[in-house]
């Protein structure tokens, strides 16, 4: 029983704003938050510092930029990897697993094969792609077959990607670089090609991976919103047993969503480990941090591939920005706790966003109904006056039908 | 005279929206009366109002007399009103009694003294012949049961005025009779109850007076044993309404769907029973035939292994002369099947997705749609289109409105939209009237009829008795999964239809 107190009518038209003004809201108070944090810290060099924050990317032109555009690329991989996960009704949480084996898959595809020249890359890339969606076929089949919960499985698959890949990285000398405890450099081959980016952003490490990121943001998008394919997907995530009655194979679209949300995963570990920036998989017991940065660039970006990649490209400048902040004796780790916050605060705007759609909704339902287009057709039943009734504050909610679903479905987002 | 509760002239508005215009209603001690009126007339707005969670522009409200201001729930409780709500707030994993004296625990020094609230509750239920065992849980009772909590938490509370929000809407026809007798002790015990609901029916049943409401106005109060459904029904809905169905004589054609020897057997560990046993049965092009029964007897079930939605353990399906036993459902979604579900919100539609996108749910790959992989988005939002005007589909924002924001009558126009638009050989309709106001209900049925003078067979399940009895060219009884009746509809009574649904009498199944 909740009261609506405000009566200023809002416009439908409204509602697809609010994910935007959502996003930036959180930005802001995230970035609020740490300019409290940095004046705690040290109230005399705060505001210097924030404002590296803000600008340090830029500070040094260019350069800055590419270095923005070669962080953001894994995680606008990962970030949509959990997005597309998202907008078909899963809980991907298994991108750092996933990440973690298309890196491994792209290595050893860029150490042992060298033989195979030009394409070098694209085989080593496609490796990448193909073993982040073995890793996540699995939890998919384990839900669409036998109802596991994806949330757990995925857990279950980061760790065993994580040991695994360690496990087999040391225990293969061609891989093992013993001195350094890491992954062995790939052969020059597989290296992913500048693509002439390096002319514009002299010396960053920025390569041709973003540019194929920027392609999987603009595929992700056509699936979603364009195919039959995209429709299936969304409808079996959104309800599943309406897709079964529709007679769609609510199985298979489930394993499909996991397998490309592993496959655009795994394609990050890819882009990152054959960027020949000096990356190579360390090797330490911790599960990938680009899997996680995928979830919060996902929900900073709303699951839209177009807010993904800003959100991933945000991310990634105030990272660069951060890393300025030594030079104010400011530890990096301040950076880390502003997404964190900005992240809380996207999620809280969620609450947010969705109750205003609700009302919205609610309120356009009320207030549109005599501009609906059909007034005098055959045997209307009801006048054409305004019939339906405000919903916002009943007592209980009598709906108009007795589905106890529709409460509790329409609570839960 | 007496009244309990006076709502004299309440007006609320709403931007662009008069929800309740100088409405009156008043409500004597010790009567049930009934408040009627369709969906969206301004009934749950009037009883928000007498909750206090609106406060009316102009109008006043006495209980007992005198003039009070009601600023919440609270205060409405604390003048003697309770309420049943159409969705029952139960906590799911308390006990019966836990739950009714939720809220009102007796306690001594911050411990809970359960003893007297259970003599009481005891008590009440002897009292008010409300059986219900105190410690079972609520997700192992029925729903009537669930309640027959409800009321005794009112009654826990000592309400006076006692009111039913479409309370039947849930229940099952011998629960509903059971209800009844439970409202005619309530009121001969000195309670007074407002009863609301558009089932003309019960209000002949039980009510004293009734007030009609019509769109946010207030249209009159009339004496129910004085007034026949025919006026109520015009005053409601504000034109004559046709309760019988017009319908020609049906002229059955070849069979269109064919069940021979179907079983189900039940799903759960260590139950071994058959919910559909061995049912027979056939329909032809052009006729109507209606699967009648209680709730629960295997109708379901039924249903859901011809559809596909459910696997059938032993029998044969044929379609249009095809056996469709182990065919798909999208196989027999496209070979002449269209299917209007029972649960219109679990099946029927994907409810964060759009009217244009919910219409064509199993049409959006055909070629008429979908060209190499790409939704043809303007061939989707014409057929949305054409579907919205031809049946009168209301909605905020027209094609692109989102289902979960509509109401419920609209969102089974949409289903029954998409289902008759898909020209079926044969239409499945389960419960398809469910929860409707009159309006909509006669609308469906004249849809349903329609498709079987276009030459469809129609196969509906109803646990209503008149529609049933109104529609149907033939009637099939089901009564613990087996078919006991194959009747017709001029020669049998309700009564008789009755008998046959409570399986004491069975017939002879062709």
């Amino acid at each position: 029983m909740k009261k609506s107190n405000s009566k200023s009518p809002r416009k439908a038209g409204e509602g697809n704003n609010l994910g935007l003004v959502s996003s930036v809201f959180a930005v802001v108070l995230g970035l609020l938050v740490g300019l409290v944090i940095l004046l705690i810290c040290n109230p005399g060099q705060a505001f210097a510092g924030f404002g590296t924050i803000l600008t340090g990317a830029v500070s040094e032109g260019l350069y800055g930029i590419g270095m923005v555009f070669y962080y953001a690329t894994p995680i606008i991989c990962t970030g949509l990897a959990v997005g597309f996960a998202f907008k078909t009704g899963l809980f991907n949480i298994g991108a750092s697993g996933q990440f973690t084996m298309g890196g491994f898959a792209a290595i050893v595809v860029g150490i042992t094969l060298p033989q195979l020249g030009s394409v070098h890359w694209v085989v080593a890339l496609l490796a990448a792609v193909l073993a982040g969606a073995l890793w996540a076929v699995i939890p998919g089949l384990l839900k669409a077959f036998a109802n596991i919960n994806e949330v757990i499985a995925c857990i279950m698959m980061n760790y065993i990607g994580m040991y695994a890949v360690n496990w087999a990285i040391k225990d293969t000398p061609a891989l093992f670089n013993k001195t350094n405890n890491r992954s062995n450099a790939v052969a020059s081959t597989a290296n992913i090609p500048k693509f002439g980016l390096d002319k514009i952003f002299t010396d960053s490490a920025v390569n041709g991976g973003f540019i194929i990121a920027l392609l999987a943001v603009v595929v992700v998008y056509v699936i979603l919103t364009k195919t039959t394919f995209g429709y299936e997907l969304k409808a079996v995530g959104f309800n599943r047993d309406a897709s079964k009655y529709a007679g769609i194979n609510e199985k298979k679209s489930i394993t499909l969503s996991m397998a490309i949300s592993g496959a655009l995963a795994g394609l990050g570990g890819g882009l990152l480990y054959l960027a020949g920036s000096g990356k190579y998989i360390e090797i330490v017991d911790e599960i990938a941090a680009e899997g996680f940065d995928g979830i919060s660039v996902a929900l900073l970006g709303l699951s839209s591939p177009l807010g993904i990649l800003l959100a991933g490209l945000f991310i990634a400048y105030i990272r660069q920005g951060g890393f300025y902040l030594q030079l104010f004796e400011f530890s990096q780790e301040i950076i880390d706790i502003i997404v964190a916050v900005i992240i809380y605060f996207s999620a809280f705007s969620l609450i947010v966003r969705s109750y205003m759609m609700k009302r919205n909704a609610k309120k356009a339902e009320k207030l549109n109904i005599p501009e609906t287009p059909s007034p005098q057709i055959p045997a209307p039943l009801h006048q054409p006056i305004p019939d339906e009734e405000p919903k916002a504050g009943d007592v209980g909610d009598q709906t108009t039908d007795e589905d106890p679903q529709q409460k509790e479905e329409g609570g839960d987002e | 005279m007496d009244y309990i509760i006076e709502m004299l002239g309440i007006t609320k508005e709403f931007p662009g929206i008069k929800a309740n215009d100088n409405i009156t209603l008043q409500l004597k001690k010790g009567e049930i009366h009934a408040l009627l009126g369709e969906n969206g007339a301004g009934k749950s707005t009037l009883m928000s109002v007498l909750f206090g969670l609106y406060q009316p522009e102009k109008g006043t409200i006495k209980v007992k007399g005198k003039e009070v201001k009601i600023n919440g729930p609270m205060d409405a409780n604390a003048l003697g009103i309770g309420m049943v709500h159409q969705h029952f707030k139960l906590v799911h994993n308390f006990t019966v009694l836990q739950n009714i004296i939720l809220g009102v625990e007796t306690v001594s020094s911050g411990f809970l003294k359960m003893d007297e609230a259970r003599k009481k509750v005891i008590e009440l239920s002897k009292r008010y012949n409300l059986a219900v065992d105190p410690d079972a849980y609520i997700s192992d009772i029925t729903v009537g049961m669930q309640q027959r909590v409800e009321i005794l938490k009112m009654l826990y509370r000592e309400n006076e005025i006692l009111i039913f929000d479409e309370p039947t809407a849930v229940l099952t026809p011998q629960e509903i009779d059971e209800l009844m007798n439970i409202m005619r002790g309530l009121v001969k015990e000195g309670k007074s109850i407002l009863f609301i609901t558009h089932k003309l029916n019960e209000i002949k049943a039980v009510a004293n007076r009734c007030s009609v409401l019509r769109r946010g106005r207030y249209i009159g109060t009339v004496d129910v044993k004085d007034t026949d459904k025919e006026t109520m029904s015009e005053m409601m809905v504000g034109r004559k309404v046709n309760f019988g169905v017009d319908k020609a004589e049906a002229e059955p054609k070849e069979v269109v769907l064919d069940v021979k020897d179907l079983c189900v057997v039940a799903k759960a560990q260590g139950n071994t029973k058959k919910i559909v046993n061995d049912v027979n049965f056939s329909v032809r092009k052009g006729e109507i035939v209606s699967i009648a029964g209680i709730d629960g007897n295997g109708q379901s079930e039924l249903i859901q292994a011809i559809t596909g939605l459910m696997k059938l353990d032993s029998g044969r399906v044929t379609l249009r002369g095809e056996d469709v036993t182990k065919k798909s459902i999208r196989y027999k979604n496209t070979h002449g099947l269209s299917h209007i579900p029972e649960d219109r919100h679990k099946h029927g539609l994907v409810l964060d997705y759009s009217i244009e996108e919910n219409m064509v749910l199993q049409e959006y790959f055909t070629p008429r749609y979908q060209k190499s992989g790409f939704l043809l988005k303007d061939a989707i939002r014409e057929n949305a289109l054409k579907l919205i005007e031809k049946f009168d589909v209301r909605s905020g924002q027209g094609p692109i409105t989102k289902t979960r924001s509509m109401s419920g009558g609209n969102q089974q126009k949409v289903i029954i939209a998409r289902e008759i638009a898909r020209d079926p050989d044969l239409l499945i309709a389960v419960q398809p009237t469910r929860g409707l106001d009159v309006g909509a209900i006669e609308f469906i049925h004249k849809q349903l009829v329609a498709e079987r003078d276009k030459g469809s067979g129609v196969l509906l399940v109803s646990f209503e008795l008149d529609e049933v009895m109104n529609l149907s060219d033939r009637i099939l009884v089901m009564y613990e999964g087996e078919i006991v009746a194959d009747l017709d509809p001029k020669e049998v009574t309700v009564q008789e239809l009755g008998l046959y649904m409570a399986g004491s009498k069975r017939g002879n199944v062709k």
